[in-house]
């Protein structure tokens, strides 16, 4: 391993609440650990379990998913079908003996830049601690 | 092969000061398929923009990545300017290096990777973009507007104003709502009557107006600048364009119900107008009252009417009509009284609430202005005035604020004293909120010329005591107990959102929040539009209002419809689902889902017209491009037009590759 190994975070966000929440952590100049890389979708209902599992494949220690709090998507309720489908999808990552705490699903307004900033810090540091993941991208290794 | 440019923007310092813009380009200029790649102090400039536009043109560039600030702030320039030169505008895709990056970040070193990696993941998705083309929806020059209340006919004459042809629609037999009850205005003391009539009026001779009474929406289908909506016209039992309003029939008609428009305090026949102002001034007839109806007897007012317009076998009608926007103004309710068991509505009949206290001082109202109590016609020399009454209570009724009762309650206390000069009026306030244009002046005449007495604090009980009522409550100013003697209580009850406004709400599939008031598109900077596009509100349909914020949101939302429908087309984004029918097994999991019903089975049929299976189809005008359907595939079937796996995926590969 490397000397100074630090975790790589995707962030799956929706376009109307959390990527303009992180918009607004940068206009507020809110500092936050630069570990995550954002992928931008139109809604949390876009998000395909498989997004997360390939995230943690190609060598992504954590992933944080996050969208509209219920009641204020953008599309009415795509969130709460990303909700639904994040349930049945904690099942299917233990099954596959994922650590649930490399997944985070949370909700992030357009307007809590610094719940958006404290997401990403807390999550680094609780990925940092549990160290690299690396049983997928393993396999996906050893298959090539 | 992809030809990408890469503009990587220093924001003068805001990101150049973190990230190493220089070496981010050059970085970037080694990945495959980027043929140009260049940093720039000002990528939004003018200057900035020719760059993107000379390179597409150069370099015959497939796909533009600008990294600078959020997409929120410059896509459209960017994708404007790379449209300009020619190039798709949705193969241009922006890295937010600023807010996501440079703003957020000290370590110029983690900075510097993180912009290189933020600009080499949508470097590999506009590889695998495709162009999209924005989609034009045809536009149905009409607008429908839902409630006929002062809001819903200003909105309707704004609207007409602008050429555009409305349906009024109104589930009540009179246009008027509750501003023809009132008898005086705030702050001015207009007399309602006089101000609204004139506009009741001018609606109902509008050429372009259509007037649609004693109806109401059954079903909406379709999308914005498309809707087609089903009216079920309720059957009035008058043929209205033979009637003349000559009123033989409402003056013979034999029964006597009490009356909605007087709320409860006068009377009115089984066929009757509301109210003489109303229009259309034609009657109807109350089926659950009319002896025809429930007895099979009488038959009087057909026997009558010179011109045979009574029909007793009239049916209700549902018609179709077409319209391309709708503004809805549907108004709010009073709490039912029945919620006040403390103040003895309904026990004492000298209780009354702030609406019929209006009916019972308006000159057009059942005493026609002579102010009696209703127990024994006697007029009254004390009246109590008890504000927040249901509002302001989270505990018991509602947690807000009803907003015009401070107004009406001091405007009422003014006409009472109009009328007995030497009454006492109390009023029972929490707090007193008079912040609109002339408001408090108005407050104050009311305490000091009309000396009505202000008392902060609550009333916990109402009782009767011989022909009088007694009002116990508590003065928090000083700290004591009150009692007063009074001959007539007005309880200013709260506003709620009025019967049905719920089920309506899911027919035109808008929001509506806990109470049943009507939700904003964004309750600051959208606030007469609904989250459905071509759907728009005003008035107390979104929560209590006065009469002027109404009469403003109706003009507001009338500005809207007309910008909408000046067009002949709409454009909206192409960024919209596309499914891939060969593979589709039509197996409904995407229709289930999507939020707007965009999505429905279509019909995959052989030479010879017969059945070979069913896909899904999307209707691009009704899809907003959520992706929700998506993932629910089974067979990768559906795809999101701008947000497609192949790109995702490729974000996230991309990703990868450098760790």
């Amino acid at each position: 391993m490397e000397e100074k190994w630090e975790p790589t975070i995707i962030a799956f966000v929706c376009n109307w609440c959390t990527y303009a929440g992180a918009d607004l952590a940068g206009t507020s100049r809110f500092k936050y650990a630069p570990n995550v890389r954002i992928i931008k979708t139109p809604c949390t209902g876009r998000i395909d379990p498989m997004f997360i599992l390939s995230a943690l494949e190609r060598g992504a220690d954590g992933v944080i998913v996050s969208g509209c709090h219920p009641n204020d998507c953008h599309y009415n309720e795509g969130n709460f079908n990303a909700r639904r489908k994040y349930i049945m999808f904690r099942a299917l990552l233990t099954q596959l003996g994922v650590d649930l705490d490399r997944v985070t699903f949370a909700w992030c307004s357009a307007s809590e830049g610094i719940k958006f900033a404290g997401l990403v810090t807390e999550v680094t540091d609780r990925i940092r601690k549990m160290g690299p993941y690396t049983e997928f991208k393993q396999l996906n290794q050893d298959a090539r | 092969m992809a030809k990408i440019g890469v503009f990587v923007c220093w924001c003068g310092s805001n990101i150049a000061e973190t990230v190493d813009v220089k070496r981010a380009a050059e970085t970037i200029a080694k990945i495959p398929g980027v043929v140009y790649s260049v940093d720039y102090k000002y990528m939004c400039s003018d200057p900035g923009q020719d760059m993107v536009k000379n390179a597409i043109k150069e370099y015959n560039l497939t796909g533009v990545v600008v990294a600078s600030c959020s997409p929120r702030m410059h896509e459209k320039t960017f994708r404007k300017a790379a449209s300009e030169a020619g190039l798709n505008p949705y193969m241009l895709e922006m890295a937010n290096i600023r807010e996501h990056c440079s703003w957020v970040h000290d370590n110029k070193e983690e900075a510097t990777q993180k912009a290189i990696d933020l600009i080499r993941m949508m470097v590999e998705k506009v590889k695998r973009n495709k162009p999209l083309q924005n989609i034009k929806i045809p536009v149905t020059k009409k607008a429908l507007v839902i409630g006929g209340g002062v809001t819903g006919i200003q909105a309707a004459l704004d609207i007409a104003a602008g050429g555009i042809p409305v349906i009024l629609l109104e589930r009540e037999p009179s246009i008027g709502g509750h501003m023809s009850m009132l008898d005086e205005t705030f702050p001015t003391l207009d007399c309602s009557q006089c101000i609204l009539t004139p506009k009741m009026v001018e609606v109902a001779q509008n050429p372009l107006v259509t007037i649609m009474t004693y109806s109401e929406l059954e079903k909406l289908e379709g999308f914005i600048g498309n809707f087609k909506a089903t009216i079920k016209k309720k059957a009035r039992h008058v043929n209205v364009e033979e009637c003349t309003g000559c009123g033989t029939c409402w003056t013979k008609c034999p029964t006597k119900v009490t009356s909605e428009f007087e709320q409860g305090l006068g009377i009115r026949k089984a066929i009757y107008i509301p109210f003489p102002q109303a229009i259309p001034s034609r009657p109807v007839i109350d089926e659950a009252n009319c002896m025809k109806f429930t007895q099979n007897r009488c038959g009087i007012c057909a026997k009558i009417c010179p011109k045979q317009c009574i029909s007793y076998d009239d049916k209700e009608e549902f018609i179709e009509i077409e319209v391309g926007s709708i503004v809805v103004a549907t108004g709010y309710d009073l709490m039912p009284t029945s919620a006040f068991g403390e103040y003895g509505y309904g026990k004492y009949p000298d209780v009354v609430t702030s609406l019929q206290f209006e009916r019972m001082v308006c000159a057009s109202g059942p005493t026609l202005g002579d102010l009696q109590r209703p127990s024994d016609k006697k007029k009254p020399k004390t009246v109590v005035f008890i504000q927040c009454v249901g509002s302001r209570d989270p505990e018991h009724h509602k947690a807000y604020c009803s907003k015009i009762c401070c107004m009406y309650t001091a405007k009422q206390t003014m006409l009472y004293r109009h009328k007995v000069h030497d009454g006492n009026a109390y009023v029972f306030y929490i707090d007193i909120r008079s912040n609109g244009k002339n408001y408090e002046e108005f407050l104050r005449r009311a305490q000091e010329e009309n000396k009505a007495q202000y008392i902060r604090g609550r009333v916990s009980m109402v009782y009767q005591d011989g022909p009088d009522l007694v009002v116990e409550g508590a003065d928090t100013l000083t700290n004591s107990q009150v009692r007063i003697r009074a001959d007539l209580v007005v309880l200013a009850t709260a506003m709620v959102s009025p019967i049905g406004v719920k089920e309506l709400a899911q027919k035109l599939g808008i929001g509506y929040d806990q109470h049943g008031f009507l939700t904003e598109a964004h309750p600051k900077l959208r606030p007469v539009e609904s989250a459905t596009a071509g759907i728009f509100l005003a008035g107390c349909a979104i929560s209590p209002r006065d009469i002027p914020d109404s009469v403003s949101e109706a003009s507001g939302a009338a500005a809207k419809v007309l910008g909408m429908l000046s067009k002949d087309e709409l454009e909206k984004e192409g960024v919209v689902a596309i499914v891939r029918e060969c593979s589709c097994t039509g197996c409904q999991n995407c229709i289930r889902v999507c939020p707007f019903t965009a999505i429905a089975l279509k019909d995959i049929r052989d030479k010879a017209g017969n059945l070979i299976r069913q896909v899904a189809n999307v209707n691009p005008g009704l899809c907003t491009g959520c992706g929700t359907c998506t993932p629910t595939c089974p067979s990768r079937s559906i795809d999101l037009q701008g947000f497609t796996d192949e790109e995702i995926f490729a974000e996230i590969n991309a990703m990868a590759e450098l760790h």
